[in-house]
């Protein structure tokens, strides 16, 4: 038995729960989104991601309501949301400080949403107690936010935002406050909330795990446009540009121009005195063009001995070495002065270790393991 | 030992600044009125012993201010005058200290300069320059009848509503200031949060903005309620005949009356009356603070 993948965006005949269509918003004569255009599907969990200043949170507040855009327009279920005030919007959010009422207590800060509905009694009780139990708080009901942690306090957050049940919920750095170790947990946790509840969530990160980890679908930001909008896979695998590509992960750009050689294989010239390189690429290179080869350093094979029978082949002296505990980063200096990294995972002790500083060491690739990218 | 020094300053200015007056307040209170130098009886007189002293004291001028009905009406009206003044100003204090901390950042500055800067000038000139504003040919008069509003001048000062306009006046920086420094302090993102979960913008200021500035509130009118109980200088200026109040009480039993010894009852009763207000302010102070750790 297969779990059908999830993937709406695939088929054409799915209507998006959210549409910005051709949005550009400026504050001023600062363009925050420059004529953007996005659609999002029910039940996903998407991130927009991007360095700060990239536009993501303007993005989140218009979705909230607490920006309109300047030109274009936002539909949310077929509808255009541009002139709906945040009150009355299906849309709920989780704010990055959490924006929990000091004044009331944990109970009332998640009955908080639904008794402006004015819900009745037995119900909001049933809601409450439904949302504390999601987010294991029982025994906190009756405290102030002040008297719990940060941990606690996201959750309250989190729980507060999903109590109108929206069909669509925001959270604009959820994690940022916690620690690395709790942040892990709880990007699970989040996505089982996620999965559990069915609704669609949007996160705004600049923690590129995050967003890999917890998202459906990535969309990378940078200065008001979207870079790329795929899967956490693809968006690694096979980023569109050296901006995705340089802002995902670790990355060895090589520039180079590009010939090629015939189904789909170019060769790609790139330094004085050095063989040119083999890569393969569905995109179209014409001779002699500009071009930068992307290569994960995990896609590069580090050994002492010169390998045979493969595509790529370079030779350099090790500079550094980045040990992560499980995984190790050796900084390869190529007699043209390139520097290019390639990982290891580290299944042996590090007592037995072959490659140290100083060694002469032989750097190796597949054709397809690279990405090849126009300017 | 240079601790307990530290401690003892404030402890020794509190005595003989505070605690020694007070208690010879009280002694003149419990003493009788007498055409003398100083004008009551007994002074202590170490030849007849403390004791002989002592027996010469009691409470009868006490017994006599819940005689006379002048008292506590004086207080009666006092408070109510106070308790009045002090909502008025909080409902115009409290409109200000919300702009102000509405207001671009760098105009704060110079609008909170604006709220203190009256302080700059004698309270007493200030009183006075009402008197030249309210007066039947002041300046307001003359505006409200070049304006055509009214056809007779209207007779505001040595009246209560004058005394009100005084109370008002003097102390609306003390309400604004604690109101501004509760709503400066307040993060955005709580407003945004209720209107998120369906709040109009006055039903987020109601469920958010006011609880959150409920401390500055309280602060702010204690700060006016206190001081404005036991005005003097403003009721005696600004009210008229009709304008009862303890602290002009206070001031004819002790200087026109020249009997000093009810008018130390007077100021003890006033003094105890007070008590209450100030110890509910501090355990508000005190709130806050703990709130803020």
């Amino acid at each position: 038995m297969s779990i059908p993948v999830f993937a709406p965006w695939e088929d054409p005949s799915n209507t998006p729960l959210i549409r910005f269509v051709d949005v550009t918003k400026r504050f001023g004569n600062f363009t925050a989104i420059n004529n953007l255009s996005l659609d999002i599907y029910e039940r996903e969990f998407f991130a927009l991601l991007g360095p700060s200043g990239c536009g993501k949170t303007t993005m989140m507040r218009m979705l909230a309501g607490f920006e309109t855009p300047t030109e274009g327009h936002i539909m949310l279920g077929g509808e255009d949301i541009d002139a709906v005030p945040p009150n009355k919007r299906a849309v709920n959010m989780m704010f990055q400080s959490y924006a929990l009422f000091p004044h009331l207590s944990i109970y009332d800060n998640i009955a908080f949403g639904l008794r402006r509905d004015r819900m009745p009694k037995d119900q909001m009780h049933a809601r409450v107690a439904e949302m504390l139990k999601l987010t294991r708080l029982e025994k906190f009901a009756q405290r102030k936010p002040h008297q719990i942690s940060g941990g606690q306090r996201q959750r309250v957050a989190l729980a507060r935002s999903l109590a109108k049940a929206p069909k669509l919920l925001l959270l604009d750095e959820p994690l940022g406050a916690l620690d690395k170790k709790l942040r892990e947990e709880t990007q699970f946790e989040l996505m089982d909330i996620q999965e559990s509840t069915g609704t669609t969530f949007v996160i705004v990160t600049h923690d590129q795990e995050e967003a890999m980890t917890v998202a459906s679908r990535v969309a990378v930001m940078d200065e008001g446009r979207l870079m790329q909008v795929a899967t956490p896979d693809r968006i690694y695998e096979y980023p569109e540009s050296v901006y995705v590509a340089d802002f995902i992960g670790d990355v060895n750009i090589i520039e180079g121009t590009a010939a090629p050689l015939g189904q789909d294989r170019y060769s790609i010239k790139w330094a004085d005195g050095q063989a040119p390189l083999t890569a393969t690429s569905p995109r179209v290179f014409s001779q002699g063009q500009a071009c930068h080869l992307a290569i994960r350093p995990e896609k590069v094979t580090i050994s002492t001995e010169k390998p045979q029978d493969v595509d790529n082949l370079v030779q350099g002296q090790v500079l550094d070495i980045a040990y992560l505990g499980n995984l190790s980063t050796y900084h390869v200096r190529l007699p043209s002065g390139t520097v290019i990294k390639a990982q290891t995972a580290n299944t042996r002790r590090i007592s037995r270790r072959t490659i140290t500083w100083e060694d002469t060491v032989w750097l190796s690739w597949t054709a397809t393991g690279g990405v090849l990218l126009a300017d | 030992m240079r601790r307990f020094v530290l401690i003892a300053i404030p402890y020794v200015w509190l005595l003989a600044l505070f605690l020694v007056p007070f208690l010879i307040v009280f002694k003149i209170s419990l003493s009788d009125s007498a055409i003398a130098r100083p004008p009551y009886v007994p002074v202590l007189d170490w030849a007849e012993g403390i004791w002989a002293f002592l027996s010469q004291l009691d409470f009868e001028n006490y017994v006599w201010l819940t005689e006379d009905d002048l008292y506590w009406k004086a207080y009666l009206s006092s408070l109510r005058i106070a308790v009045v003044s002090t909502f008025i100003t909080l409902l115009v204090g409290y409109p200000v200290a919300y702009a102000m901390s509405r207001a671009p950042e760098e105009w704060r500055a110079t609008l909170m300069m604006l709220v203190i800067l009256p302080f700059w000038t004698s309270f007493l000139i200030r009183v006075y320059a009402w008197m030249g504003i309210l007066s039947q040919e002041g300046f307001l008069n003359q505006f409200l009848l070049w304006t055509g509003v009214i056809s007779d001048p209207l007779t505001i000062l040595n009246t209560n509503t004058a005394v009100y306009i005084g109370i008002v006046y003097t102390y609306l920086p003390f309400m604004i200031l604690p109101i501004y420094s509760a709503l400066d302090r307040l993060d955005g993102s709580l407003i945004e949060a209720a209107e998120d979960l369906g709040c109009s913008r006055l039903q987020a200021f109601w469920l958010v903005t006011f609880p959150l500035s409920r401390n500055g509130v309280i602060a702010g009118s204690f700060l006016v309620f206190i001081p404005a109980i036991g005005e003097f200088v403003i009721p005696s200026l600004l009210g008229g005949s009709g304008t009862l109040m303890i602290g002009k009480v206070l001031w004819e039993e002790f200087f026109s009356n020249r009997d000093w010894p009810v008018a130390s009852a007077v100021a003890i009763v006033l003094l105890l009356i007070l008590v209450i207000p100030i110890v509910l302010f501090q355990r508000n102070q005190q709130k806050q603070a703990e709130a803020d750790t």
